[in-house]
């Protein structure tokens, strides 16, 4: 097997919350193309780790190596611009906007064009314009959400408000797709169909995806890796058939 | 036919108030703040379109010109020093500084140009056009124009653009809209720049009526022009519009039909009975908590 290029490096992360350390020596790596799972108790840092890697928290000790490159400076922004995009364990969709317009806003950075050029209606404004049109319009097909386009966000049903959220977050373009609980409230025939869009979004886009989820047979039907998170401590990290054997994990799950 | 001219002066002064409280209601629709200091910005585009008028004889509207590029600057840089280190701070804390920038503004132009009035040139020729019985005047006309015209720049820039596609996406969410990959810092200075700039223009049209420029000339008209956004519905463009509209039919019906003394307060009570019945204002959107 060739050696895969290393997208995700995190050493050592750690973050404390005043006196409260949430997350301590927190390591692993996500390669290019590859599905890794995030699993844990509640209240086990999870979602505290993905809020580290968008520096939506700025982590006290560790590093985060993103494409070989060190992010220590990078804030939120700079992380989407790197290649991160996630999606919200409660979904955060522009509700009052179109389902159109809420993959459009992902396509902000991918589109500059200046707004002197936009006031005066220029060539370059129409074409840019029309561009991130047919991408969006793309992206929603694929997720078959093209008959939606006009309306808004808040009147999709809620599976439907699910995949919109990670067409946006693939509308910016990244390298590494955070799923946080993608199948929460969902009934075992959406998860079902969620599996194969995680899977075909992977073949499609190319694109790696670390995911957190509760719901053990997603994780283990679609994850190569996967990485236990206890207490803010890194419990076990192996594939699915290690994890399920895994006496460690097992306590930590169901206790003694 | 006085019902017609009343309606339609009514229309002209409600243009300015719409104009003023656009600037209103799109920095809380964004910022989620009330900038008090917003008329105070009004009062600084009249003193710099009359100094460039009267002082320099520079053509309208070069003075016009002047007169936004200043107001955009000066709200942008209140934003950058007075707001921007509140960003995480109760709204109350900042709701207190826009108070203190608005006295700071008042203040330093009373200090660099006296308290004394001073009196703006005519700038639209008096006059105007009879339709039947009708007159209307240019200044009206013009006023109504200017109204509707930012109006529909503002609503294609909203719509169609990707800043006004990442305003609205910042007005929802700005943590969700950070993750996109906007700046949110950046999408609330050109806020502050857009509706600064309306303020100018708002500033030029209000001394045109009321031809004399003083250090508290923004405090009325911009207390007038929040009722008109929170009249509408605080943070929707349309309630902004609608709202200014409304308040200066009522305002000049209140004069003509009832009082002129108690025009202001005729204006204030129906403000009050709107927010009794429809408590997010006509266009406003019903925040729902959630528990």
């Amino acid at each position: 097997m060739p050696e895969k290029r290393l997208i995700l490096d995190v050493k050592d992360l750690g973050i404390d919350f005043g006196g409260l350390t949430a997350v301590n020596d927190f390591s692993m790596q996500v390669y290019d193309n590859e599905i890794v799972g995030l699993i844990g108790p509640n209240g086990a840092g999870k979602t505290t780790v993905f809020n580290m890697l968008t520096k939506v928290y700025q982590p006290t000790r560790g590093i985060i190596l993103f494409d070989g490159e060190d992010t220590a400076k990078k804030n939120v922004v700079d992380m989407n611009k790197a290649g991160i995009a996630r999606t919200f364990q409660n979904i955060r969709l522009f509700s009052q906007l179109s389902v159109l317009d809420n993959v459009r806003t992902g396509y902000h950075n991918r589109s500059a064009y200046s707004s002197l050029t936009a006031v005066l209606r220029l060539p370059a404004y129409y074409a840019k314009e029309r561009e991130i049109d047919e991408n969006a319009r793309e992206l929603l097909k694929i997720f078959g959400l093209e008959s939606e386009a006009e309306n808004l966000a808040s009147n999709l049903p809620y599976g439907a408000q699910r995949r919109l959220e990670i067409a946006r977050a693939l509308a910016t373009g990244p390298k590494l797709l955070l799923l946080d609980e993608p199948a929460a409230g969902m009934n075992p025939q959406e998860t079902e169909e969620l599996m194969d869009m995680i899977r075909l979004v992977r073949e499609h886009f190319k694109i790696a995806i670390l995911l957190i989820e509760h719901d053990m047979k997603l994780v283990m039907g679609i994850c190569e890796r996967i990485t236990v998170l206890n207490y803010g401590m890194m419990l076990a990290e192996g594939t699915p058939a290690e994890i399920q054997a895994d006496p460690a994990v097992i306590k930590a799950y169901l206790g003694e | 036919m006085d019902f017609l001219s009343y309606l339609i002066n009514g229309l002209g002064l409600g243009s300015v108030y719409a104009i003023i409280a656009l600037g209103y209601t799109m920095v809380y629709g964004i910022a989620k703040m009330l900038n008090f200091a917003h008329g105070d910005v009004i009062m600084i585009g009249a003193y710099v379109a009359f100094f460039a008028l009267n002082s320099f004889g520079l053509p309208l509207p070069v003075a016009i010109i002047l007169s936004i590029a200043v107001c955009t600057v000066l709200g942008v840089t209140v934003e950058r020093l007075a707001y921007k280190p509140l960003r995480q701070a109760s709204s109350l804390s900042v709701l207190i500084t826009a108070i203190g920038v608005s006295y700071f503004l008042q203040n330093a132009a009373q200090l660099l140009w006296s308290s004394s009035t001073k009196v703006f040139p005519t700038i639209i020729p008096n006059g105007g056009i009879s339709l039947g019985g009708l007159s209307i005047s240019y200044l009206t006309l013009i006023t109504i124009a200017v109204c509707i015209f930012v109006m529909i720049c503002l609503t294609l820039f909203i719509n169609r653009t990707r800043t006004g596609r990442a305003m609205r996406a910042c007005s929802e969410d700005k943590g969700a809209s950070t993750l996109m990959g906007i700046n949110v810092n950046r999408i609330i200075s050109i806020t502050f720049a857009i509706g600064s700039g309306l303020a100018a223009i708002a500033a030029v049209l209000l001394c045109a009526t009321y031809p004399s420029v003083y250090p508290t000339l923004g405090a009325m008209p911009g207390i007038k022009a929040f009722t008109a956004a929170v009249f509408g519905g605080i943070g929707s463009i349309p309630g902004a519009f609608l709202g200014g509209l409304l308040l200066g039919v009522i305002e000049i019906f209140a004069k003509a039909y009832i009082s002129t003394q108690l025009s202001d307060a005729i204006v204030f009570a129906v403000l009050i009975i709107v927010l009794l019945i429809k408590p997010a204002g006509l266009l406003g959107r019903r925040i729902r908590e959630k528990v």
